[in-house]
This record gives structure tokens, sequence and C-alpha cells, in this order.
């Protein structure tokens, strides 16, 4: 059976050359990158080669690096850190409805320890007001974080214009960059970001290693306590090999970004124009403006029915994607994302994402504009809301005791 | 994450329909949990001949929908209401945990059907 993947937004392919660079760090050059002698010596080169490579995709210099171990962590760091070294400016923080989980449950567990956090809302299309942005600002307000790109929409938030409100009112900046490194260009210049989070397993990068952009003269209270690694600013022996890997991938997210993005651009514009003109009832979920979204992402709703469903059966056919189902989101509700754009309770949960690499093909793309029609008449066909005379049963009086219980 | 035969029930899930004329139907489900699911019953002399049902919703939700069916024709109208929820998720092999909740929900929708036949007909 074909095996398609189209879920690069939950995670990627090693690529080759990562592999291949990453490989002698686990062999010979095994060494602590914090030791003297030559088993050291051997290794430590490799981490500051590899903080260039990191730096050079986001337009920084290389002691503005700090190697982590995966994207939460990185927004854990930026958050807690940056509101514990700020506690005495403020206790406030801006955040958006639509953050990865890793943003949005830091600033939940900050508001249980005394600090006041405002979510913005978006619209229907998931995107920002500014003004209400700028609005929210007080003189309590230490961060302002937003995401560079949408992990479920794709959609694109307007950092530069976020990273000046940001500078004009003299409040920090963090943007979770995780979706967006390798897709479109990211400059921490061009946006005035103070703190910026990548990922390495989003890039073509191994898991379990990601890199916090941490402009000079940021102060943070360290959150990794321990030895002196990363000039005290995170505790840990180097995950070396994953850090080569990190810088491997980066310098071809470096080198291959612009050509990548027209190539995944014209499968996914492919595929959406495809989905949309042969199948009715579906619902494109983010910016209707292909250019605001990542040129890999395409979110639609297959109206009356369950998302998962829809996955199981795509799998059947070797078409890996996701969905912002309750199902799939491991809690008993649809994606927060869906939620926050106000996205219909049934359509939230027939929301599906194909997410593109460089990898895919046309020919991958033609398959499933094959495929899906009848895997989604079928499901239709066995659907109570298809067609249906009357309303959508839509509360659910256990489900509240559940979510009042928790 | 589910067993061989919640798969091929799935996959291949018996009795998907609506009865014509049918003689009991129950709803149970909403949108919010993300699964609903519609039961028709073609009730004679007590003994269910015929079910079909129809299903929005997760793998779990259209798999348990097919067993109900199964196990439920050629019963009583009295034996099928003692089915239970569990047993449908036993005949499957059972049901990943976080399933239980809101997808095994089969067997209420085959009693709201039955309780509709019995209203109908009392």
């Amino acid at each position: 059976m074909k095996q398609i993947y189209l879920d690069n937004n939950a995670t990627t392919a090693v690529k080759p050359q990562v592999l291949e660079a990453m490989l002698p760090f686990y062999r010979e050059q095994f060494g602590n990158p914090s030791s003297v002698h030559w088993a050291g010596r051997m290794v430590s080169g490799a981490i500051e080669k590899a903080r260039e490579q990191v730096a050079a995709v986001l337009n920084c210099s290389p002691a503005e690096i700090i190697f982590v171990s995966c994207g939460s962590e990185g927004d854990n760091f930026a958050i807690k850190g940056t509101a514990e070294a700020l506690r005495h400016k403020g206790n406030h923080i801006i955040t958006t409805a639509v953050e990865h989980p890793a943003v949005l449950e830091t600033c939940e567990y900050l508001e249980k320890n005394g600090f006041e956090v405002t979510y913005l809302p978006v619209n229907a299309d998931g995107m920002l007001n500014l003004a209400e942005l700028e609005d929210a600002i007080t003189d309590k307000t230490i961060l302002i974080s937003a995401m560079w790109a949408n992990n479920e929409t794709g959609n694109l938030f307007p950092v530069d214009d976020i990273g000046k409100i940001a500078r004009r009112h003299k409040v920090r900046f963090h943007t979770d960059a995780v979706q967006a490194i390798g897709k479109i260009p990211v400059d921490v210049e061009k946006a005035q970001v103070d703190i910026l989070v990548l990922s390495g397993h989003k890039i073509g990068g191994p898991k379990g290693v990601g890199a916090v952009y941490l402009r000079r003269g940021t102060r943070m209270t360290r959150h990794m306590h321990g030895g002196h690694q990363e000039r005290n600013r995170r505790a840990g022996t180097h995950n070396v090999a994953g850090i080569v890997g990190l810088g491997v991938a980066c310098e071809l997210a470096t080198k291959n970004q612009q050509k990548d993005y027209v190539y995944v651009r014209h499968l996914r514009d492919k595929l959406e124009q495809g989905i949309l003109s042969s199948i009715p009832d579906v619902k494109l979920n983010g910016h209707p403006d292909p250019d605001m979204r990542l040129p890999n992402t395409l979110n639609v709703s297959f109206n009356f029915i369950e998302g998962e469903s829809l996955l199981l059966f795509f799998d059947m056919k070797g078409i890996a994607a996701s969905s912002g189902s309750a199902c799939t989101s491991g809690s008993l509700e649809p994606s927060h994302v869906m939620q926050a754009m106000g996205v219909d309770i049934v359509l939230a949960h027939s929301s599906v994402r194909f997410s593109f690499s460089a990898e895919n093909t046309e020919e991958e793309v033609d398959y499933i504009l094959a495929e899906l029609p009848p895997i989604v008449q079928r499901l239709r066909d066995m659907s109570p809301l298809y067609q249906r005379n009357g309303p959508t049963p839509l509360e659910c009086d256990e489900c509240r005791m559940v979510h009042k219980a928790s | 994450m589910y067993t061989e035969k919640v798969m091929d029930h799935f996959s291949n899930p018996r009795n998907v329909g609506e009865i014509e004329n049918a003689n009991g139907v129950g709803e149970v489900g909403n949108a919010s949990c993300g699964d609903i699911m519609k039961i028709y019953l073609k009730v004679e002399d007590n003994i269910i001949k015929d079910v079909k049902f129809k299903t929005f919703g997760c793998g779990a939700a259209i798999a348990t929908s097919s067993m109900v069916t199964e196990l439920a024709i050629g019963k009583t109208v009295d034996e099928a209401l003692v089915l239970t929820n569990q047993a449908v998720a036993e005949a499957l092999d059972g049901l990943p945990p976080a399933k239980m909740h809101c997808s095994n929900l089969a067997a209420d929708a085959l009693h709201e059907a039955i309780k509709d036949y019995k209203a109908k007909n009392s």
C-alpha cells in the first residue's frame, strides 16, 4: 500500500544529511563537551558549529542561541523565565487564544501564582486585532507571547507589527516559531523579537532537541538548575548528536526555504482547490488568503463527519493526516483553535489538517484527490446529521459534569 | 489503539442506514461530545426483526453502533433492553479507556428506540 505522509506539522522524517552528521556523535565522538580532555575537545567544536547554523536561520548572533530539549521546554523557559525575572516590574502577560498548549498551559500555571494573563481573541479567519493587543498593554505588562505561525491552520501572525508594538511600549516579545522555521523567512531583527523558540523535529531534525533565541541583554531566571552549560542559562549535559542534527537541519532550512516554499505551496494549493471544488460542504479553516498561511498547511472541515473516522479511513488508504476533533485532541473538547475562531461545533469535530513537506509529490496529491470523495460520501451516508430534518442535539449533561469535576 | 474486531466493524459496518416505517427510533449523543447515534427498529411479535443505524462519531462510535445491531437482531425487546454498553464493548474485545465515556452509547440508543416502540404500541 502507498504511504503518504501529510502530517509534517506534527513531526517530520529526519533528513538523510542530518542523520549522517549525527551518527559519529553516537560512536567515536562520544565525549562530554564540558570535559577538558581529548574526548571532550573532540565534540565541543561541533556544538559551536551547530550554534552558528541555528543563528544563521534566524539572523542573530550564535551567542544568543541556547540549546534546549524541545519546543515545549523553550516556551516554558521563555514565559516562566521572564515572569520570574520581571516580577518586580509587573505581573501581566498578554498572549492569544490560539497558542500551542506549551504556551497556554504555562500561562494558566502562572495565573495560579499571582500573574494575570490576557488571552487575545481571534476573528473567524483566526487573526488578531492589533488595536486590541495594544489596548491590552498596561504598566504591569511584562510579556507579549504570540506565535509566528499556527500549527493547526498555518495562519501567520503579523509578527513584525507585534514586535513594533511591543518595542514601542517597552514590553518583551516572545514568539513560538516552531512551525515557521524552514517554511517562511524568519528574521529576529526585522520582527524585533526578544525570545524565539524553535524545534528540531519539525524541520527534518531529530526529536528531543530545540533552541531558544534570547536577545543579548534579556534578563531571565534559570529554569533548569545544575551545571554551567549554555553559559549558566540551561543546565544539563548537551545532547550532542541532537544539537548537531538540529544545526544541519537549520542549515538546510536556510539553504532551501525559498525553493521549498514554492514547491510545497504548489502542492498545498492544488490539494486545497481540488478538495474545495470536488467535495460539497467543505469549510476552509484559517485565513482565506493563502498568502496569510504557511505554504504547507491546509485545514478543512468535512461537514457531517467526525474527524477521527475520516483519519482512520484515510489511514486505510495509506494517507496520514490529523484532526482537531475531541477524539484526536485527547480531551473531551475539539481543538481550542477551532473554538477560538468560532467554528461551529460539528465543523470543529470535522476538521482535518494536511501538512506537506518537500518530500511530498504531485502524484500523491492526485491520489488523495481521487481517494477522498468516496470516503467522505461513505461516512456522510452513515451520518445522522447529513441531510437531516430538524435540529442537531448540541448539549451534553454528562460532559458538563465531567468538566465541573476536573 | 483499537482491537481487530473494532476495526472490522468500523471498516465494514453492519446494518447501516434507515428503516422505512420503522416502529421504533432512538437517538442519543450530541454534537459537543462529537458522537450522535440513531437506531431504527423493525419489531414483529415482540421480536426485533431488523435494526439499522446512523452514527456521527469516531471509530469506536461507529463500531459499537454496528455491533449493537448484530447483538439485537433476533432478540425479544425485553432481552434487548438488558443489553448494556459494557456488553457491546466486550463483544468488540474492549475499547480504549478514553472511549468508554463518550463513544460507548450504542446500547443507550437501542434502549431509546425500544422505549419509542413501547410508547407507540402501548
